[in-house]
């Protein structure tokens, strides 16, 4: 290297360090400027919340989730969406405690079908997608029909949650089995497994799907519906939650169903509302459940139809045709 | 031993001859773009229609609530059964000590690989939600046998693909250099995937091992993929699906269908690869005596499957029979029995039915009743649950497969035959150093004599 070089070099490295020192004070401007404005708007703003204040609706008291009472300014209380993860945790895990049983009578049951609708009105289902379906029945050629209102059987040894492969449909431990529609890759395997053909699966859109686009997802209630997943009888978990008795049975006209607790051997019946021992109930009436020797071990209780209250008609055929989106 | 293989002048005049005879059909001709070209428009076609059935649903097939799982759930058990052929043939067969398999356990392991690895596709076609694919690896739950055929099915993939390229790597070595004219890429990828192969004693010692190894492993894996595909409808208390006998039953109707389609890729090949040096009559003689075989023995887990129900006649099990034998099934169900098993077992007892051109009449025949074995297996049971199905729509009642649904198969098919067309063309379809050494010990044998 030679020294004409050399002092290009340094000449280079003055010019250079020129630009830098210039461009720092630049820098240290624009930082000054920066810094005073963002001073001024915070001014400006705590100022206008002063004033905002002093316009104040008063206060009001607030019990929050974990049971304090807190004074918040009347302006501050929101609406809120309950959120997801609340429902996703409490849905999953059931109430605590309980044995939800249902018991049908057969001997009521003269496919009034309210059931069926209220049940479709509560879950938004079309008139042919089935929580609960109401069968006519005949056991043998010289045995008399009847009417079978037929909800999931909620068995204590489900075959359709052994075989889900992701936990989306799951038992509770008040002995529900609910499916969890956010979870469901729609494999279909608990339909195979089911022998009640207890399930349904949304081979389209859901009737609803659009209304209920924004509703936080209700895993008690699977409600918005999805397309692409399955759906089934819920034991209306949401309406157990707050007391209430599911909407299949307080919707039957003929006192068809009683629900209750197994842990408190009380079933309360949907029509007459009327509350019976669940034990002298089933023994009074020599209840039985479906396909005993599956194992399933269902918590379904059925009266058989005898001394009927009603004649058994054939119920006129209804024409059911398929929606398409 | 090894390293002295092509040292004899023998043996280097028959690894020329094999090897152009053989390396000749590894090339892109005109003939392979344009079926490549055919395959794909009609695969454009097919994923068109499966496009609908993600925006509108799976409401676009047949199936519905009674019936929920159709001709996927059919395909997908025919291409895991279908692909069962290579352990049949490399495991079972080779470990066995048979010789005559060499020219074909390659052909067998492209037909496992092809159809194990679309079989994983059709479940997707199947799902109601394919985009939640990966929760199936999130929220894996064990006691589901949907896991077990997850997890069996990706291990019986990957092996039949090792036992597909671990015997190819001398063949890359041996072909590289002899590869002129091929386009660039070709030639790069067999450099790299011949993995610095220079046919060192300790290389071909390790791949004895590492090939024994994977043979016998993959007997079990085989059984496993098989009978977890059966166990998804016989762990289902279901009358047609409650069966004791599930696994064994599905098992050897698996041998049937593969042996089939390897007996069809023989036939092509010999023929349009001009290839008939290597897979002489004798070699149809005797894999047609195999396909005889496992269908005799399929034939007796019919038997077993139909009888043991039909002589009891439970209820359910009635009905489900009645409706295969003698009502709107039957025609379809003695078809297969009769088509697709009875009458080519028959047939193949005849010497002349078992040369080349009957053999592969006969397991066209036999494959595409095998396809239809797997809709009798999966759809009927389904029609007639316990309870009555009722008060819904007409077309709720009875499954019908739909325009687009059988799109969506055909689909998965083309899918397979890219797979085995790739695998056929780019690479050469029969073990090049195997049978030279085979050509060129026979005839040291002669000339000893």
């Amino acid at each position: 290297m030679n020294d004409e070089n050399k002092l290009k070099d340094t000449e280079d490295q003055k010019i250079d360090d020129a630009l830098e020192s210039s461009r720092r004070d630049f820098l240290k401007k624009v930082g000054l400027v920066g810094a005073a404005s963002v001073a001024g708007a915070a001014a400006v703003y705590s100022g206008y919340q002063f004033e905002k204040k002093k316009h104040s609706r008063g206060t009001v008291r607030v019990l929050t989730d974990d049971n304090r009472l807190v004074e918040v300014p009347v302006e501050e209380v929101k609406d809120i969406k309950r959120e997801l993860k609340v429902l996703q945790t409490q849905g999953r895990e059931g109430i605590k405690g309980k044995k939800w049983v249902m018991v049908i009578d057969l001997s009521r049951c003269r496919n009034a079908r309210k059931c069926v609708n209220a049940c479709q009105a509560a879950h938004h289902l079309r008139p042919y997608e089935y929580h609960i379906n109401t069968l006519e029945m005949q056991e043998s050629v010289n045995t008399p029909k009847f009417y079978m209102p037929k909800p999931c059987q909620h068995c204590d040894n489900p075959p359709c949650v052994s075989v889900c492969p992701v936990d989306a449909t799951f038992k509770r431990q008040d002995g529900i089995v609910l499916i969890d529609n956010e979870r469901c890759i729609g494999c279909r395997f608990c339909m195979a497994a089911c022998p009640y053909s207890a399930r349904m699966f949304h081979w389209q859109e859901p009737m609803n799907a659009e209304a209920d686009k924004e509703k936080a997802y209700n895993i008690e209630l699977n409600v918005p519906q999805k397309k692409g997943t399955i759906s089934k009888c819920l034991f209306s978990a949401d309406r157990v939650r707050e007391n209430s008795l599911p909407y299949c049975v307080s919707a039957c006209p003929n006192g068809v169903f009683y629900f209750g607790d197994e842990n408190e051997n009380a079933v309360t019946n949907g029509t007459t509302k009327e509350t019976v021992s669940l034990n002298e109930l089933l023994e009074d009436n020599g209840a039985y459940r479906l396909m005993e020797e599956l194992g399933t071990k269902p918590r379904v209780y059925y009266l058989p139809p005898k001394n009927r209250i009603f004649e058994f008609r054939e119920g006129e055929k209804k024409e059911y045709r398929e929606e398409t989106t | 031993m090894a390293r002295s293989i092509y040292n004899t002048d023998i043996h280097r005049e028959k690894l020329e001859s094999v090897s152009s005879d053989i390396l000749r059909n590894v090339r892109i001709n005109k003939g392979f773009i344009i079926w490549m070209g055919i395959l794909a428009l009609a695969l454009a076609a097919c994923v068109f229609a499966y496009t609908i059935q993600l925006k509108k649903g799976l409401g676009v097939t047949g199936l519905r609530d009674a019936t929920s799982w159709g001709m996927y759930i059919a395909t997908f058990v025919f291409f895991v059964a279908t692909s069962l052929v290579g352990m049949l043939i490399s495991s079972v067969l080779g470990l066995a000590g048979v010789k005559w398999i060499r020219p074909i356990a390659r052909i067998a392991e492209i037909i496992a690989v092809a159809f194990a690895a679309i079989a994983g596709l059709v479940i997707v076609s199947d799902m109601g939600r394919p985009d939640r694919l990966p929760y199936v690896f999130m929220f894996g739950r064990f006691q589901s046998p949907i896991l077990w055929d997850v997890t069996v099915v990706t291990t019986y993939f990957f092996v039949s693909l090792m036992l597909w390229f671990i015997p190819l790597i001398p063949d890359l070595a041996i072909a590289k250099t002899r590869l002129n004219g091929r386009p660039g890429f070709l030639i790069k990828a067999y450099e790299l995937l011949s993995v610095n192969w220079i046919n060192h004693d300790r290389q071909v010692k390790i791949m004895h091992q590492a090939m024994r190894i994977l043979l016998i492993l993959i007997v079990p894996l085989a059984f496993a993929i098989h009978t977890v595909t059966s166990w998804l409808f016989a762990l289902t208390p279901r009358a047609g699906w409650d069966s004791t006998i599930f696994g064994p039953y599905f098992i050897s109707g698996a041998f049937v269908s593969g042996t089939a389609a390897v007996i069809i890729a023989m036939y092509f090949y010999r023929e349009n690869y001009r290839l008939s040096r290597y897979l002489t009559n004798d070699h149809f003689e005797k894999i047609g005596r195999v396909l005889a075989l496992v269908s005799i023995i399929y034939i007796y887990f019919n038997i077993n499957e139909f009888l043991v129900p039909a002589y009891k006649l439970k209820t359910h099990d009635a009905i489900h029979l009645r409706e295969l034998l003698t009502g709107h099934h039957a025609m379809l169900f003695w078809s297969v029995q009769l088509l697709g098993l009875v009458i080519p077992v028959i047939l193949l007892l005849i010497k002349r039915m078992r040369r080349p051109l009957p053999l592969l009449l006969i397991s066209a025949v036999v494959l595409t009743a095998s396809w239809f074995k797997r809709y009798i297996i999966v759809v009927p049971p389904q029609e007639h649950p316990y309870l009555p199905v009722q008060n819904v729509p007409i077309e709720w009642m009875v499954y019908k497969p739909t325009v687009i649904e059988t799109a969506v198969t055909f689909g998965s098919l083309i899918l397979v035959l890219m797979i085995i067309t790739v695998l056929s063309k780019l690479f050469p379809v029969l073990p090049v150093w195997e049978l030279a050494e085979e050509e060129a010990s026979a005839k040291g044998e002669e000339n000893k004599q």
